[in-house]
């Protein structure tokens, strides 16, 4: 059953509507939703009554963005949405600091490493990377390649159990 | 058919195409390695790139279309520029060379729109300042990245050292248009939309000197320097690579994915 517009009562809709938008998760790391990742920025009725879901890429050329953008729409109109509008903003820039430490803990129990306790900037990427195996938790690891199988990845592999894994930037 | 559009280039539409331009077409020539990368870590990092630097220039695309107030989309700047109309600079549509060349073509941009997009952060355009807050991030990877390549070639092998001191002689007189600026763009400055071009140039020569001496190669004095790409007079391989990438659009008019 569609939801009442103009809405009773906006702040219940509202909370709602971010419940459903936080089940989306990212095609490209399925145990993540794009609550886990910050990429879910804000909600709000706009003023012709439809719902505005604000989300943010994690890199310029994300090719998950439009897949993230479409899946939003069909998950708020089977919950009975109608009118749903998903905004794209660049400002402010995304950061790995927006992701949640549940977030970070399903990223490591998937097999890749999160990005280091570090604070993401300029520091964290010339210095030098500290980066924990996510298979069996040794340090003694290293960088095979710094572009990986997506753009927000890189490739690592651990000196001790020999496993190659991602690591999620810093960024 | 459609037409090749003529654009109204106010300064600010002009100031953002010269960006959106540079940032396809070095991104379309990245792309045409894909498949053919000297190892497989590599394949993936040119692709990786490419996808950065055309991200940017759809961000970029859709403000241009949206200031010049004529609805146009990023795929009409893209697709239905002919090679006069594009304003990118004549560094980014050198063809690709040898994989030397193609990493020395990239160390020089990304040093260059590095430190460019960190101080864009501070524009008052707001959504340029957005897109720069973006961009930064990701050429710091791209500098980072090549600059690590342009040490492995230099200081490697006679070959691979031969190759690289080639593809920078080559390409050092492509760098001084990086810095052009024109009257339009000038006031762009004075309204703090844009940067002192001018202002970057010391800082980016001392960062690729670091770079090039640690991959014990010398780093070339200014000499004369190329220019043209800023105001459409292009070097032959830009028509090239337009018809590759507009192949498909001049075909079939309106085709959408």
């Amino acid at each position: 059953m569609p939801a009442p517009f103009p809405p009773a009562d906006t702040a219940a809709l509202l909370a709602q509507a971010r419940a459903v938008a936080a089940t989306v998760s990212d095609p490209e790391i399925p145990v993540l939703s794009i609550d886990d990742l910050g990429v879910l920025r804000s909600l709000k009725i706009s003023e012709d009554g439809a719902l505005e879901i604000v989300i943010t890429p994690t890199y310029s050329g994300c090719p998950a963005m439009n897949m993230i953008a479409l899946e939003l729409e069909l998950a708020l109109e089977k919950a009975g949405f109608d009118r749903v509008k998903v905004t794209t903003v660049l400002s402010p820039a995304w950061t790995t600091d927006w992701m949640t430490e549940d977030g970070k803990r399903k990223l490591k129990e998937y097999g890749i490493a999160p990005p280091s306790e570090k604070r993401a900037g300029r520091g964290a990427l010339f210095g030098a990377d500290e980066v924990e195996c996510p298979r069996c938790g040794s340090v003694r690891t290293a960088r095979l390649a710094e572009f990986g199988s997506t753009s927000c990845k890189a490739l690592w592999q651990c000196q001790d159990c020999r496993e190659p894994f991602d690591y999620f930037k810093c960024h | 058919m459609a037409k090749t559009i003529r654009v109204n280039e106010t300064p600010l539409v002009l100031y953002t195409l010269r960006r959106a331009d540079d940032a396809l077409i070095l991104g379309h020539r990245l792309s045409e390695w894909c498949g053919h990368a000297p190892m497989m870590e590599e394949d993936m990092a040119l692709a990786n790139m490419a996808l950065d630097l055309i991200g940017q220039a759809r961000s970029l695309y859709t403000y241009a279309g949206e200031a010049e107030g004529e609805g146009r989309t990023e795929d009409d700047f893209a697709y239905w520029r002919d090679d006069r109309g594009y304003r990118n600079a004549l560094l980014v549509e050198q063809q690709n060379g040898d994989f030397a060349r193609t990493i020395m073509r990239q160390f020089l941009y990304a040093s260059f729109a590095d430190l460019y997009w960190r101080a864009m952060m501070k524009s008052k355009d707001e959504t340029l300042a957005a897109v720069a807050a973006k961009s930064e991030k990701e050429m710091a990877y791209h500098v980072r990245h090549t600059a690590e390549w342009v040490i492995r070639l230099g200081d490697g092998t006679t070959e691979s050292h031969a190759r690289i001191a080639a593809a920078l002689d080559e390409l050092w007189a492509y760098t001084g248009e990086l810095f052009e600026m024109d009257a339009s763009e000038k006031g762009l400055v004075d309204a703090g939309i844009a940067v002192d071009l001018a202002s970057l140039r010391d800082q980016w020569r001392a960062n690729v000197k670091a770079v090039l001496e640690e991959a014990t190669l010398t780093t070339p004095e200014d000499g004369w320097m190329q220019k043209g790409g800023r105001t459409g007079i292009h070097s032959e391989h830009l028509g090239h690579l337009l018809s590759d990438l507009q192949h498909v659009q001049h075909t079939i008019p309106g085709a959408v994915w």
